[in-house]
This record gives C-alpha cells, structure tokens and sequence, in this order.
C-alpha cells in the first residue's frame, strides 16, 4: 500500500512538472510536428507521390507521431531526473523507504505520459493534414508503449550517468535524433540503395517506426514479430541496467 | 533502547580519504545529542551513512534495532533527517514540498494533507505555503525542510546545522520548536556550529575529529571537567597589569581585563582582591561560551579535564 502512494507521488508530481510549463514540454512539438506536415507532407509530398501503396502524407504520420513520442519521452526523464540529482532533491527519495524499482516505475510513468500525450497532440495536428483510420489498433498502442518505456529508460540510465548539463544533450543531439531521422520516418528502406538497406536494419528505432506504422495504416518494411522481440528485449535490459545502476548509487549515492 | 547505534563504521573515499576510522557510538531514545566536530572531521559522512545518502565502507549502522543495511525500509521510516544544504525543489511551493516527502513514506493523501498543516503550523510557515519555495528566505527554506522531515512523525530526526545563517530571532524560534519536538518523545541529533545551542539544548554529546570519536559522555560531566572560566572585566577606570594572587590576568586595553577563574576559586574572593587594588568593575561577561573552550581543549588534542 505505501509503496503504491509512493508510487502514485512520483508519478503525480513527474506529471505535474512537465504540464506546469507546458509552453517549454506540449507546445514546441505541436508546432515543429504542423511544420513537418504542411512542410514534407503537403508541399514536397505531393510531388512524392505515394509509398508502399499510400500517400506519402499517410505514410510519414506514423513515424512523426513516433518520433515525437521518443524524443520527449526520453527528454522528459533524462531532464526531470538530472535537475533533480542536480539540485540534490533526489536525497528526498533516498532517505525515505522508497524501494528502487519504484523511484523507476515512477520516473519512467511520467516520461510515457508526456511521450503519450505528445504523441496524441501530434495525432490530432496530423487530422488537419490527412484522415486517420487505424488499421490494427492494439498493436499501434502496444508498440507506443513499449518505444515510450524503452525511450523512458534510455533517458533515466542518461540522468544517472550525466556529470553535467551538457551530457544530458550529447546522446538526444548526437544520437537519437540521427537514428530517428535515418529510421525510416520519411522514406521506406526499399526506396534505399541494397548496402543502406542493410546498414538501416541496424537502427532499432526502424523497428518501432514500422510496426507503428503497420499498426496505423497497415504498411511496414520489417517482421512485426521481430520488432517486438526486439522492443521488448532492449527494454528489459535497460530496466535491468538501470535498477542496477540505482541499486549501486551510480551517480546519486558517494 | 537505543534510537541509534553504530559499530566500527568506516568510510574510505574512492581518493583514499578516510573519512570515518571505525566510530562507536549510542543514542537513548528520547535524548537529545549532539554531534559536534569541525569541519571536515566526519559528521556530515556519518550522518550520510545513516541516512543511506553515503554507503559505508565496513560497519553497522541500527535504527531502532534495524540494521540501515538490511532492513533498510524499516530503518528509514524511523528517520528524519534535515540536511545541511537545501535540496528541495525551489520551483515547488512549500505545501508541495512537504506533501510529496508524506507520499515517499506512504502516508495516504487525506492524512498528509492534515499532518503538512500540523508542520507547516509548527514551523510557522501555513501562511506561506502556497509560495514558490526560491522565493522564501533563508530562514524560511530551512523552516521547510524542518516540516518536511517531520510530516511523517519519525521516531529520530537528525538536524544537520539547522540554525546555520539564520538569524537570532529565527533562530531562539527554532530551538523551542525542536524542544518542543523533543519533549513529545522525538529522538534528535544535532550537528551545530553554535556551541551555545548544543550546550543549551543537548543532553547528550559526542565529539568527531579526524574520523574519530574524540568525547562521548553527557554534558553536564563533561562541562564539569572544565577546570578554568575565563571572564572579560569592563573597568570604570584605567589600570596597569593589576596582580590577582590565583587568577590568570591579561589586560586586553587600559581599560578591559581578560581573567581566568580556576574552579576551586570563587568569583568574591575575586571581587574582593580587586576591591582591594581600586578596580571598579561595571560589567563582566564570559570570554567564551564553556563547550567552546572544551570542544578547543579536544580537538587540540589536550584534555582539559586531565591538564587543567
């Protein structure tokens, strides 16, 4: 029971941060999402054409949905849990009898629910681009949450590790947002040539975009199956590094 | 039964500092104690250790009977710690700040709202709970982190230099609070720079120096073993090296007197010698504060009750 209301305080106040200042977490998106939209879907994609069988609109709102969903599910924790080891509030969980997986539960809620709701107020952005029917709903909502909790973890294993402010922006600047751009948001793989074709299957983030997809509009470039294998197994091992990380102090403890 | 106890604890930093070798140490239920060092000396390690903040390099460490290491989330509901800097959320108000610290320790929303008021109250902070906490004043802010260690009622608080930069007023305030804390059964650990405070409030004490527990034993006998008071003299008149048979005299200016009172002297036999030699004494004040002088005596490594 204690360890629920533990649980639901993380959680209520990782929500409250981030929707406090909603004009710096849920208005950027929605703008630089409208830009994507009117940008490549209306303007350059109609010269396009389609893809796979669909308008490139149709095809590109998957993977903008899910790329918003990556990006500030990770920055949600990685910042929230950094400003609070930095200014040293963390000592607030520490000292009370919060078991660790519940300090990551809780951390990682709040990185899925903005994830989330970012996610939807891109989807409704999109419906003044394209109509939107879902082809297979549970699996469009199964891969959401697991890319979310799999970006959460990232993103709190990031927080444990930084030193400092920079190094909570080299892995989304430097490597996130490269793999997301290169995993298959705008384009299809098989629109690549036979060697990037290759080197493309080794970007996770390709996986999570195309099942994402399949689950949307029913199009995809990868083996649905694998993908979540996939998905599931790199989010186990994140959640195991990270409760190994905070059981050791990494970072939080002398 | 003991709040605290500590066997040989050690802590060696990863730069090889030895910050702790191998302390003991015992707190009664109910006391109040001090833990006194200078800086650097390992209070602020040890108190890290027991509040789970630091891990320990070899040792043990009991809460009420549980061991911090192993019985971790029973030791840490016994405990409440305020600690030296503020590590609160500054962009939170103060209702927040204790409500949220009532929810790590699983207490029910309903229930926390009633005790963040109780706290709040008691701290003198209800009116101000709703501000953004970075916009409190250094007083204020430690108020809070008073308020937020106590919303779950521990059975031991720890207050690492509570007073540290608040003002008098703030200061004599916050004492009778944790007084009051204490009278109602709360075991308290203090750390304090102020040597008056912990002389005043604590019944308890223990000195830290270089990792080391240096004294352990009750105020009262260990104030006893203060064998010299020294006294500052305002004279009415100018005066020369005056000679006082048994008493240490210094003369600071022509007319300030510093003097030593041995304690098998009496203070009339000393106004009587000085009565004697013409001096008019118009008003006297201790040169230092007795814990001060012992706690100087300690970590200097004499023993003033052995040397005098």
């Amino acid at each position: 029971m204690s360890v629920l209301i533990a649980f639901k305080t993380i959680v209520r106040k990782e929500i409250y941060r981030f929707v406090r200042i909603w004009p710096q977490t849920l208005l950027p998106p929605a703008i630089t999402t409208a830009l994507y939209f009117l940008i490549f879907g209306k303007l350059i994609g109609e010269r396009i054409g389609t893809v796979n069988g669909v308008s490139y609109m149709d095809y590109i709102v998957p993977g903008i949905i899910l790329m918003s969903v990556i990006t500030h599910s990770y920055a949600n924790v990685v910042s929230s849990f950094y400003s609070t080891k930095f200014q040293r509030n963390i000592e607030e969980l520490l000292v009370a009898p919060v078991p660790n997986w519940v300090i990551l539960a809780g951390y990682i809620s709040g990185g899925i629910f903005r994830g989330i709701l970012v996610g939807a107020v891109v989807a409704v952005i999109s419906l003044f681009f394209a109509p939107m029917t879902i082809q297979n709903p549970l699996i469009a909502i199964a891969d959401v949450l697991l890319t979310a909790t799999l970006f959460s973890l990232a993103g709190f294993i990031n927080a444990i590790l930084a030193e400092s402010f920079d190094d909570i922006s080299i892995i989304p600047n430097f490597v996130l947002t490269p793999l997301s751009y290169l995993g298959g948001v705008f384009y299809s793989v098989d629109m690549l040539p036979q060697i990037w074709q290759h080197i493309s299957l080794g970007n996770p983030i390709l996986y999570m975009v195309n099942t994402f997809r399949y689950g949307i509009i029913g199009v995809s470039d990868v083996d649905i199956s694998l993908a979540f294998l996939m998905t599931g197994g790199f989010t186990l091992l994140l959640a195991l590094c990270a409760l190994w990380l905070l059981s050791r102090g990494t970072g939080i403890k002398t | 039964m003991n709040a605290l106890t500590i066997h040989n604890l050690r802590k060696t930093y990863q730069n090889g500092f030895e910050a702790l070798k191998g302390i003991d140490l015992e707190v009664k239920q109910g006391d109040f104690f001090a833990l006194l060092g200078a800086n650097g000396a390992g209070k602020s390690t040890a108190i890290g250790i027991i509040s789970s903040l630091i891990n320990a390099t070899s040792g043990t460490v009991e809460i009420f009977g549980h061991n911090v290491k192993t019985q971790r989330n029973l030791a840490k509901s016994c405990l409440g710690l305020v600690p030296q800097e503020i590590n609160f959320n500054q962009f939170d108000s103060a209702k927040n700040i204790v409500l949220n610290q009532a929810g790590y320790y699983g207490i029910p929303h309903k229930l926390a709202l009633q005790r963040m008021e109780i706290c709040l109250k008691q701290v003198d902070l209800w009116d101000k709970r709703d501000t953004m906490s970075r916009r409190l004043s250094g007083g204020m802010k430690r108020r809070v982190m008073i308020a937020r260690a106590m919303v779950h009622a521990p059975k031991l608080l720890i207050l690492d230099e509570p007073t540290a930069g608040v003002d008098i007023e703030i200061r004599r305030s916050m004492w009778q609070m944790i007084q009051e804390v204490n009278a109602q059964g709360t075991t308290i650990i203090l750390t304090t720079h102020y040597l008056e405070e912990a002389e005043s409030l604590c019944r308890n004490i223990a000195i830290i120096d270089s990792g080391k527990i240096v004294e352990h034993s009750d105020m009262v006998s260990l104030l006893t073993r203060l064998h010299v008071d020294y006294f500052i003299l305002d004279l009415a008149q100018p005066t020369s090296n005056p000679i006082l048979e048994g008493y240490e005299v210094k003369q600071i200016n022509e007319k300030i007197l510093e003097i030593g009172v041995p304690k098998e002297r009496s203070l009339n036999d000393l106004f009587t010698q000085l009565s004697a030699v013409n001096i008019r004494v118009i008003s006297m004040k201790n040169k230092s504060n007795r814990l001060e002088q012992l706690f100087i005596s300690l970590i200097d490594g004499k023993n003033t009750g052995k040397n005098g």
